[in-house]
């Protein structure tokens, strides 16, 4: 992807696109995330920039993520995205879907106010491992941006990406009781291989965009104060503050072809605040290196869990019954 | 989508189902999870996030060697739904295991296991 910036770079028109596609690249590795889920008596919420191995009832509005001169964006610029429907649907308690529309405003120092809608997201997901006992769960997922679905003039993509990601989740609640306050911690992790559907698209003004496959992983490392509570040891915190996990995420890209390989993503630390019905969580968005970007940004999301609010309607699977 | 079509949309949403209840979270126990009390306590109350379906809770104590130590008489409290209560035998010094299962009033599952210590 950040090759493609580079490529657009060479005309004054490019200029602008390579803004807009550096703001982008980072956006698509950042695209919101749903779905929380349990294994055994592990609660894993919702993380914010990295998929969780769960399918869900749910819905997220909004999440918006706001960063300054993502990847080096030359002229200088600000962007607010606003991921104002994010849905995830269980067909049956082990398949799931997933539907993402997002809302980007670009503000370019010098240049213009640009917004407009980026390419759709959806993603089908199918978890084909759980333990219950060792807190642990795998699922399979492909990741589909819908190329042409956004507007051109955001940095949305022509082409299609597809992901086929391997998801991972593992609680440490199956460590001996003389380990007992590491039992909260729990990772989830992704491993994903993004494939464009053309290898590059030529412009009018003659500029080539090279759209690069990518590796697509990341990992969120969280330690859960209600397992602490509940399972280990009662610190005595009462609500709102036993509802607390904090959480680090990272979601990193690393190109596969052509010239520069070099990985970009961002680590994100931040809380996540669990209640029955909802979830709110804030994580700040740290660059892993300067090709990433200089400047911190911010994510923050409002997630509904639609199982829990509309249990025996909307927020059950369609098929298979609860779980 | 517009603001206003979105309220509209998730408007239309949230009124489209029955009552809401969710996930029923053990919010805290007495004896609390993983202390150490003095003296043997009579009863194990267990306070949930949410209100409790009685007859697919289930609430068990177990000493080190696994014995069963509660006296089987599991009952959701008739003044608080989300209040679990087991009477307890005469504890001697020891840790003891609470294993409890809850389904909250809407068929969410829970489950867990913590421990608690009684000293002299």
């Amino acid at each position: 992807m950040l090759r493609t910036i580079l490529a657009s770079a060479r005309t004054p028109r490019g200029t602008l696109l390579a803004a807009l596609g550096a703001a982008g690249a980072i956006t698509a590795q950042n695209a919101p995330a749903l779905a929380h889920g349990f294994a055994g008596e592990r609660f894993f919420p919702a993380t914010l920039i990295t998929d969780d191995p769960f399918v869900g009832d749910e819905l997220a509005t909004p999440t918006v993520q706001v960063t300054k001169n993502p990847a080096g964006a030359n002229p200088p610029s600000r962007e607010i995205d606003t991921t104002f429907f994010d849905f995830s649907k269980r067909v049956t308690p082990n398949f799931g879907l997933e539907f993402a529309a997002t809302w980007k405003h670009i503000a370019t120092k010098g240049v213009s106010t640009t917004t407009g809608l980026a390419d759709f997201q959806t993603t089908t997901k199918y978890v084909f491992f759980r333990d219950d006992q060792h807190e642990a769960l795998m699922a399979a997922a492909l990741g589909w941006q819908i190329g042409g679905s956004g507007a051109p003039r955001v940095g949305a993509d022509k082409e299609n990406i597809y992901t086929p990601t391997l998801e991972f989740g593992k609680g440490l609640g199956d460590l001996p009781d003389s380990m007992g306050l590491l039992k909260p911690f729990a990772i989830t992790g992704t491993l994903g291989y993004a494939v464009p559907d053309r290898g590059h698209t030529t412009h009018d003004d003659g500029s080539v965009d090279i759209h690069q496959q990518n590796i697509q992983w990341g990992f969120a490392v969280e330690y859960s104060i209600p397992y602490l509570q509940s399972f280990v040891k009662d610190i005595g915190l009462r609500a709102p503050f036993n509802r607390f996990i904090p959480v680090v995420e990272l979601s990193l890209s690393t190109p596969t072809e052509h010239g520069n390989r070099e990985t970009t993503g961002t680590v994100a630390p931040g809380l996540l605040w669990v209640g029955s019905y909802y979830q709110i969580g804030v994580e700040a968005l740290v660059p892993v290196n300067t090709r990433s970007g200089h400047y911190v940004g911010a994510i923050a999301q409002f997630h509904m869990f639609l199982d829990d609010i509309f249990p025996t309607t909307i927020g059950k699977p369609l098929f298979g019954g609860s779980q | 989508m517009t603001s206003r079509s979105l309220l509209f949309a998730t408007a239309l949403l949230l009124g489209a189902a029955g009552p809401a209840s969710a996930h029923a979270f053990l919010d805290h126990a007495d004896p609390a999870v993983g202390s150490t009390v003095h003296g043997a306590p009579a009863e194990m109350h267990l306070w949930y996030t949410q209100d409790l379906e009685p007859a697919f809770t289930t609430v068990q104590v177990l000493d080190a060697s696994g014995k069963q130590v509660d006296k089987g008489d599991q009952r959701v409290d008739a003044s608080d739904k989300a209040l679990l209560v087991i009477s307890l035998q005469q504890l001697p010094p020891g840790v003891y295991k609470v294993i409890w299962r809850a389904l909250s009033v809407d068929t969410h599952v829970t489950e867990g296991h913590f421990t608690f210590e009684v000293a002299p």
